[in-house]
């Protein structure tokens, strides 16, 4: 049976920017990601210490979801278990792979950690978000060239035909050197009361990743 | 609603290049895991089950010039190509996916060139892609150790929502400095091989290997035992990036959701069983909650390994060979219970038909994952 679902809202960090909505909420002068990350963590009083412990794919994707969840009481307002988050990208986890592997490259400056290692998995960036905001439902990280909307939309959706999620975080986290990108929607089941910013449709997910 | 069939698979582990060679080891006796001593990967000699380069260059020689390809192109291809002769689809018309699953693909490749191409996942996957002249842009699945299982669970929901007949999926990971070093820093490599679910186990060794399913809604191509790839489930802990529940919730659901949209009494599990401390500890929690304690079990792991993102899909492979064959495997490198909530783990290769195996996996990032496999 198909179940109707809606894009409830959308924001991403980009081009030293967080748009909430097509609405323009932090524009910062940061050179590096780190110093960027540092600063939108600030101006949106976030107060969450393992932040810090992340990396930067880490960090990226729990600020999106972040200002993204802000007030929806999603936690009340689903079952735990059909809260789900399918995120895709590029390069995977290889922003921190490299750092892992320059722990590593010298037999004179051995020093691998644990801390470093366990996130050269990008769907760690799923378990992050996860428990910030209690979700116990559906995981997935696909790898993909470019962001592929209508992919997105199909996977998604027959999700929600079968009843395995409510509600859903999906979208684009890339980071690869000094680019970062990342448009994060989410998805709710449609209701009479709520209808949401857009359909979510495979063309409407591209304007919306296309308004930079 | 169409269902999703087996039609032909492949496994690539030190105890051979095809499934039956596999199985044919195992019930021999035979373990992949032994010591290893190669100082490009390790200052200390190590357990782990690692396919001999030698023997893949001679497979590989037979139809392809090794040189133009890695060493895990050469196992996916091996893999891959073995499946894709033994079944009589047409898997390259627009109706076919490749999906690759994979934790690190050719993360060796970063030892001398961090900005090689080739260690874009979606790049090895295309690659593979275009070897098999399969249609589509491929999908590749990263979810850490459930990948494989979770590659599977995506290619039955893209059949069952009709955008594909067919998936051919593939799980390969090799072992290189890059993932011994890390396993190292959390302490979590065994002493020796590894041994599931054990009183004395210590941790895991690492495994390489390759795995190939490939799943069609057509049951005419599937042989006279036709088995099911049911619906599956992945789920999160919400709790630790790194260390499993200490009560088994994300797996707990994961099964529980599971046994909800397909009641049935579960003849068998294929267990994640790392033999770590906590993953076994946590798994036992996990499956007594949801009342599978006297339920047949084994982990896999003490054949060739932990094998990464490869292990769903290998380990599904042998679920599914247990099935068609009514073979349980033991569960090699265990002899006495050491989990708080004991289970029926099988201690000895038998004789046994089984209509049904629930396959299940767990990962870094708090993820989990199970599905079902059966008999039509």
């Amino acid at each position: 049976m198909k179940r109707a679902c809606t894009i409830a809202s959308y924001c991403s960090i980009r081009g030293n920017k967080v748009i909430l909505d097509d609405k323009l909420l932090y524009k910062g002068p940061e050179d590096h990601f780190s110093d960027f990350a540092s600063g939108v963590y600030k101006h949106f009083s976030v107060s969450y210490p393992k932040f810090h412990k992340m990396d930067n794919l880490g960090k990226l994707g729990f600020l999106a979801a972040e200002i993204l969840l802000k007030g929806r009481d999603i936690i009340n307002k689903y079952p735990a278990d059909k809260t789900g988050i399918m995120l895709m990208n590029s390069s995977s986890s290889l922003d921190t792979d490299r750092n892992h592997q320059r722990t590593i490259s010298n037999s004179n400056d051995y020093f691998p950690s644990p801390a470093v290692f366990v996130y050269t998995l990008p769907n760690v960036v799923i378990g992050e978000i996860c428990i910030r905001h209690k979700f116990y439902g559906e995981g997935n990280f696909f790898i993909m060239e470019k962001f592929n909307p209508s992919f997105m939309v199909n996977y998604i959706s027959q999700l929600f035909d079968n009843d395995i999620v409510d509600c859903c975080i999906t979208g684009w986290v890339e980071i690869d050197g000094d680019n970062f990108e990342s448009v994060l929607f989410l998805i709710e089941k449609s209701s009479r009361t709520e209808t949401g910013i857009a359909n979510f449709e495979p063309a409407t997910i591209e304007s919306i990743y296309n308004r930079k | 609603m169409r269902e999703v069939y087996i039609s032909a698979d492949n496994i690539i582990t030190p105890l051979g290049f095809t499934t039956d060679e596999n199985a044919a080891s195992m019930l021999a006796g035979e373990t992949g895991i032994r010591i290893v001593k190669e100082e490009n990967m390790s200052p200390l000699p190590f357990y782990a089950s690692l396919i001999d380069p030698k023997l893949l260059l001679g497979r590989f020689s037979i139809f392809d010039d090794p040189a133009k390809y890695t060493r895990f192109d050469k196992m996916a291809i091996c893999s891959i190509k073995d499946a894709v002769s033994s079944t009589e689809l047409n898997l390259t018309d627009s109706r076919t996916l490749f999906i690759l699953s994979t934790t690190k693909g050719n993360i060796d490749l970063l030892e001398t060139d961090s900005s090689d191409k080739r260690l874009y996942l979606w790049n090895t996957a295309r690659m593979l892609q275009q070897y098999f002249n399969f249609s589509n842009e491929p999908l590749v699945v990263s979810d850490a150790c459930i990948s494989g299982v979770q590659a599977i669970i995506t290619g039955v929901r893209l059949i069952k929502a009709g955008l594909y007949d067919n998936c051919i999926i593939n799980g390969t990971d090799i072992i290189s400095e890059f993932v011994l070093s890390g396993f190292n820093s959390f302490k979590s490599i065994s002493t020796g091989p590894c041994r599931p679910f054990d009183r004395t186990r210590d941790g895991l060794s690492l495994g390489e290997g390759s795995g190939t399913i490939i799943l069609t809604s057509d049951p005419s191509a599937c042989g006279n035992v036709k088995i099911v790839a049911g619906d599956g489930f992945s789920t999160n802990d919400a709790n630790h990036i790194s260390g499993p529940s200490r009560t088994g919730e994300g797996l707990y659901i994961a099964i529980s959701k599971l046994l909800k949209n397909t009641p049935v009494k579960v003849d068998f599990i294929s267990a994640h069983g790392t033999a770590t401390l906590y993953n076994d500890e946590m798994e036992s929690i996990a499956m007594t909650r949801a009342g599978l304690q006297e339920v047949p079990v084994n982990s896999f792991k003490g054949y060739w390994g932990h094998t990464l993102g490869a292990a769903g899909v290998i380990e599904s492979v042998m679920s599914i060979y247990s099935i068609r064959n009514s073979i349980l495997f033991n569960t090699a490198g265990f002899s006495e219970s050491g989990v708080t909530n004991p289970l029926n783990i099988v201690n000895a290769s038998v004789s046994k038909d089984i209509g049904n195996c629930m396959k299940i996996a767990s990962g870094f990032g708090g993820c989990n994952a199970a599905i079902l496999f059966h008999r039509k």
